[in-house]
C-alpha cells in the first residue's frame, strides 16, 4: 500500500475486529449469492422440459409377427425390437457365457423371451448394424452384421466376432400390458 | 438535488400518467379487478385454472387455437397423466409420412401442442365470415389491460348498439373493443356450461376464471418467478444493507 | 494482510512474464481517485456490470433462439415454457436493455452536469458518445430478433429511413434488408450483428477506460487533483462504494425482472410479425423516443430538401452534436456547482428531454406536432446557442483551491 495522506484502513485499531468481521461476513454471504445466481446459468443447459417429454416412447407390439424386427426411435437412437422364433430363441440360451466377448446370459438380456429389444447402435464406433430386413445379412450368428467393421451379433445382441467389444445396450424399458412396451 | 428530484417527478407523473392518446374513440375504462395471481405474493387458484380451462374447452376452442400449449403443461392445473392423455386423446395430430409416402393422423400425445380448431389462417377466416380468431396462448399479454380487458371484453357485451351507431355486416357492439365492432359473437351466457366442481356458471364467473386461465397460459412461470423474486429480493436487501454497513466503516476514516 | 510465501512466490513469477498482477494492483487497487466522489460516480461501474450481464444472458439464450421467421417468434416462446430458467433468461435480457439506458443515460447527464466531457478528457467523452451509438445499434437490431408485430413494423419503418438520402437512398435499403421488404434475410443478419455488436461495445469500453485512466477521474467540484490529499486508493474506498451501489441497482432491477418484467414492453410484441397487418400504433422502446420525437418533428421541406430527408439527419445531429461538446462549451469552469446560470439550463435541457420522450409516444396530431417541433429546435438551441454563449458570458463561482480543502472546508462547517 502507498504512503498516502489518509490512514490505511488496514491500520489496527480497536475497529478492527468488528470490521474484519463484517468484511468476512459480508463477502461470505456475497459469494454464495454469486454461486446462487451462476446456478440458473449452468441448469438452462439441462434438457429443456420439451425434451424431456419426448424422453419416453410408447411402442404397440401387437403388429409384430414371430420372426419379424421392427425399428424404432428412441431418444434420436434406433432401437431393434425383434419377435424371435422359438429356433433363435433355443440358440440364444444355448451359448455358454464363458465363450462369449462380453459374457451374458440371454436371461441376462430379455424380459420376455420371444422379445429381444436392444439399441441398434454398434458398441465398436456406432454404425447401424444390418439384420432388420429380411434381405440383410444377419451374419455368422442369426443376429445381426455390422458393414462397417465386420462385427456379429447373435440372436440375443451379443457380440460373438469382431472388433466390438460391448453386447448390444439393452435401454431400460417395461411392459406396460402384454402388447405394448415403453421404453426409457 | 431537490431540483432533480422535482423535475423526476414531473417526468414520471407526466409519462406514465398520460399514455399514448388513441387515434379513434377513446375505449370505457376497464373496471380493476381483483386476481389472484396480481401482486408480489400472486398466485394460481387450481380449482379456478380448472374450470377456466372448462370454458375454453367448452366456449372458445372452437375457433380459438392455444398452440404455444402442450397437453402435458395441463399437470399444472393438476391434472394426472392419465387424465391428461385422455384429453389429449380427444385430438388427433397430423403425423408422417409413413413408410408408403403418406401422411396420416394419429390421436394426440401429453407432448403434443394443443391442436387448433383449423388447419391454418386462410381455413380459420372462412368459417369466420373473414375475421381470424387469434390464438389465446398469449392474448392475456398481447393486450393493453390484460386479463383485466379480457374479461371486461367477454362480460361486456351489450344487447344492443348504442344511439347512432350503424354496426357493420356481422358485427357486434363491444365498448371494450378499440373501434367498439367485433366479429366475435357474444360467447358467454347466463349458465351456458355446467362447470364440473358445481360452482354457478354465472356470465361474470366464467369470464373471471377463462381470464385467470388465460393468464396462466400466458405465463405458466408467474408462481415460481414470484416465489423466486421474493427470496433473490430479501437475499439482496440483507446482502446490500451489509455492504452499506462496510462501506461506512470504511469511509469512517475519511469523514 | 500476509500473503502466504508460495502465493506471492507464483505471483511475482506470472508477474514477471505477464504484468497481470501488478496491472490490477496498480488500475483497480492503488489507483489514486478523487475522494469526494458523489453516488453520480457509480453509474459508469454500473454500466459495466449490466453489459457483462447483457452479454452473459445473451450468450445462454442464442443457445436455443432460432433467428429464422417461421421459428423466431416460437423459439422465444419455448425460451420462456421449456427451457430451464429460460423465462429468468429472457427477463432479464429484456430488463436489462432498459436498465442498460436508463445507467447510460444517467452516466452521461452526469457528465452534461460536472463538464466532465471538457479538456482534457475531450476524447473520454467522444468515446462514449460512440459506445451510445452502438448501445442503440444493438438494441435496434436486438428488439426485431422475437419477432414481434414491433419487432417487425419497428424495422421496417427504421430502415426504410435510409431512402431518403438522395441518389443511393433506395438501394442502400435494399441492401440493408437483403430483400425487397424486411425478411428472413434481414432478420437473420440481425441476428449476426446484435450477437456481434457487443463485443465491439467492449472493446470501446475497454478504450474508454484507458482513456480515464490517462487523465483519472473528475469529481463533482470539477477541480484537478493536486497532491496526494486529494486522492484515495480506489480500493477499498470505491470498490465497497461501487458494489454497495451494484446492491441497490440490483433491487431495483430485479423488481422489475421478478414482479413487473414487461413493464417496459409493449403488449403488441407478443403478437407474431404479420407484414400484412401494422398496428395502429407503432412505437420504439422508451429509450428511443426522445430521437422518435426529433425524427418526425421536421414536418416541411427547406428548399430542395425533403422534410423525411432532415428528419433523418436531425436524428442523428441530436446524438453527433455531442460529438462536439467540448468545444461548444468553451467555459473553463468545469463543474454546473459553480456555473449558477448553466445549471438553470441543464434542467432545462433534462426537462426538454423528457418532454421529448413524452412526445415521441404520442400520435402524429397537434398539440404533439407542435410542442414536438419546439423540444426540437431548443434541444439544438441549448447545445450550440446557450451552451457557447455561457461560455463566454457566464460569470462563474470561485472555485475551491482543492478538493481537500473543500473536504476539509465541510468537514469543519458540518
Amino acid at each position: 500500500m502507498t504512503d498516502t495522506a489518509i490512514p490505511s484502513p488496514d491500520a489496527p485499531d480497536t475497529g478492527e475486529s468488528r470490521r474484519d468481521f463484517l468484511l468476512i461476513t459480508t463477502a461470505t454471504v456475497g459469494v454464495v449469492g454469486a454461486a446462487l445466481a451462476a446456478w440458473p446459468f449452468i441448469d438452462t443447459m439441462n434438457p429443456a422440459a420439451d425434451t424431456l417429454a419426448l424422453a419416453s416412447t410408447d411402442v404397440d407390439l401387437s403388429a409384430v409377427e414371430e420372426g419379424q424386427s421392427i425399428t424404432v426411435i428412441w431418444r434420436g437412437k434406433p432401437v431393434f425390437i425383434r419377435h424371435r422364433t422359438p429356433e433363435e430363441i433355443e440358440e440364444a440360451k444355448a451359448v455358454d457365457p464363458a465363450d462369449l466377448i462380453d459374457p451374458q446370459t440371454d436371461a441376462d438380456r430379455v424380459q420376455k423371451e420371444p422379445w429381444l429389444i436392444v439399441v441398434g447402435i454398434c458398441t465398436h464406433l456406432g454404425c447401424i448394424p444390418l439384420g432388420q430386413k429380411p434381405s440383410d445379412p444377419r451374419g455368422d450368428f442369426d443376429g445381426w452384421f455390422c458393414p462397417c467393421h465386420g462385427s456379429h451379433y447373435d440372436s440375443a445382441g451379443r457380440i460373438r466376432k469382431g472388433p466390438a467389444p460391448k453386447n448390444l445396450v439393452i435401454p431400460p424399458y417395461e411392459f406396460v400390458d402384454d402388447e405394448s412396451i415403453r421404453i426409457g | 438535488m431537490h431540483r432533480f428530484l422535482i423535475t423526476a417527478v414531473t417526468a414520471a407523473a407526466v409519462l406514465f400518467g398520460a399514455g399514448p392518446a388513441s387515434a379513434a374513440e377513446e375505449t370505457a375504462e376497464l373496471p380493476d379487478i381483483e386476481w389472484t395471481f396480481e401482486g408480489p405474493f400472486g398466485h394460481f387458484d387450481r380449482a379456478q385454472l380448472k374450470r377456466g380451462f372448462q370454458v375454453y374447452r367448452e366456449v372458445c376452442s372452437s375457433c380459438h387455437g392455444l398452440k404455444r400449449v402442450a397437453y402435458r403443461n395441463l399437470a399444472d392445473l393438476g391434472f394426472t397423466e392419465s387424465e391428461i392423455a385422455e384429453i389429449a386423446g380427444e385430438y388427433e395430430v397430423e403425423d408422417g409420412p409413413d413408410d408408403e409416402g403418406e401422411m396420416y393422423f394419429r390421436e394426440a400425445l401429453a407432448s403434443d401442442h394443443f391442436v387448433p380448431p383449423f388447419p391454418n389462417d386462410q381455413a380459420a377466416r372462412l368459417a369466420n365470415g373473414g375475421a381470424l380468431p387469434p390464438d389465446l396462448s398469449l392474448i392475456v399479454k398481447a393486450r393493453k389491460g390484460g386479463a383485466d380487458y379480457i374479461h371486461a371484453l367477454l362480460a361486456g357485451y351489450e344487447d344492443e348498439a348504442p344511439e347512432g351507431v350503424e354496426l357493420g355486416d356481422g358485427m357486434y357492439y363491444n365498448a371494450y373493443f378499440p373501434g367498439h365492432q367485433i366479429a366475435m359473437p357474444p360467447p358467454l351466457f347466463e349458465d351456458g356450461i355446467e362447470y364440473e366442481d358445481g360452482t354457478e356458471a354465472s356470465i361474470d364467473q366464467m369470464a373471471t376464471d377463462v381470464s385467470t386461465f388465460l393468464a396462466w397460459t400466458a405465463s405458466p412461470e408467474l408462481e415460481a418467478r414470484k416465489r423466486l423474486g421474493l427470496k433473490v429480493l430479501i437475499f439482496l436487501v440483507v446482502l446490500t444493507g451489509m455492504l452499506y454497513a462496510l462501506k461506512r466503516q470504511i469511509w469512517s476514516k475519511v469523514h | 494482510m500476509a500473503t502466504p510465501r508460495w502465493i506471492k512466490g507464483t505471483m511475482d513469477w506470472v508477474d514477471y512474464r505477464l504484468p497481470v498482477i501488478s496491472f490490477v494492483e496498480h488500475h483497480a487497487l492503488e489507483y489514486p481517485t478523487p475522494k469526494n466522489l458523489n453516488y453520480w460516480w457509480n453509474f459508469g461501474f454500473l454500466a459495466g456490470i449490466v453489459l457483462v450481464v447483457m452479454i452473459a444472458t445473451g450468450i445462454f439464450l442464442a443457445m436455443s433462439y432460432t433467428p429464422h421467421v417461421d421459428h423466431a417468434f416460437g423459439s422465444v416462446e419455448r425460451i420462456m415454457r421449456d427451457v430451464n430458467y429460460g423465462w429468468l433468461l429472457r427477463y432479464l435480457h429484456m430488463n436489462g436493455a432498459s436498465m442498460f439506458f436508463i445507467v447510460v443515460y444517467i452516466h452521461i447527464f452526469r457528465g452534461l452536469y460536472y463538464g466532465s466531457y471538457k479538456a482534457p478528457r475531450e476524447i473520454l467523452w467522444i468515446i462514449g458518445v460512440l459506445i451510445l451509438f452502438a448501445m442503440m445499434a444493438t438494441a435496434f437490431v436486438g428488439y426485431v430478433l422475437p419477432w414481434g408485430q414491433m419487432s417487425f413494423w419497428g424495422a421496417t419503418v427504421i430502415t426504410n429511413l435510409f431512402s431518403a438520402i438522395p441518389l443511393v437512398g433506395e438501394k442502400i435499403v435494399t441492401w440493408l434488408w437483403g430483400g425487397f421488404s424486411v425478411g428472413n434475410p434481414t432478420l437473420n443478419r440481425f441476428f449476426a450483428l446484435h450477437y456481434l455488436l457487443p463485443f465491439i461495445i467492449f472493446g470501446l469500453v475497454f478504450v474508454h477506460l484507458w482513456a480515464l485512466h490517462t487523465h483519472k477521474s473528475s469529481n463533482p467540484l470539477g477541480v484537478d487533483i493536486k497532491g496526494d490529499e486529494d486522492v484515495v486508493p480506489f480500493h477499498p474506498y470505491y470498490t465497497i462504494k461501487d458494489l454497495f451501489g451494484l446492491g441497490v441497482f440490483l433491487i431495483v432491477y430485479l423488481a422489475f425482472v421478478f414482479y413487473a418484467p414487461d413493464f417496459f414492453g409493449e403488449p403488441d410484441n407478443y403478437i407474431p410479425a404479420n407484414p400484412l397487418v401494422t398496428p395502429p400504433h407503432i412505437v420504439p422502446e422508451w429509450y428511443f423516443l426522445p430521437f422518435y420525437a426529433i425524427l418526425r418533428s421536421i414536418t416541411f421541406d427547406i428548399w430542395f430538401v425533403p422534410a423525411k430527408l432532415l428528419g433523418v439527419i436531425a436524428m442523428f445531429a441530436s446524438i453527433a452534436v455531442l460529438l462536439v461538446l467540448p468545444w461548444l462549451d468553451r467555459s473553463k469552469v468545469r463543474s454546473a456547482r459553480f456555473r449558477p446560470i448553466y445549471k438553470q439550463f441543464f434542467w432545462l435541457f433534462l426537462f426538454d428531454c423528457l418532454v421529448l420522450g413524452y412526445i415521441g409516444a404520442q400520435v402524429a396530431e397537434e398539440p404533439y406536432v407542435t410542442i414536438g417541433q419546439v423540444a426540437t429546435a431548443y434541444y439544438f438551441i441549448h447545445f450550440l446557442v446557450i451552451v457557447p454563449l455561457l461560455g463566454m458570458l457566464e460569470r462563474t463561482r470561485p472555485l475551491p483551491e482543492s478538493i481537500s480543502a473543500a473536504v476539509t472546508k465541510r468537514g469543519k462547517a458540518a
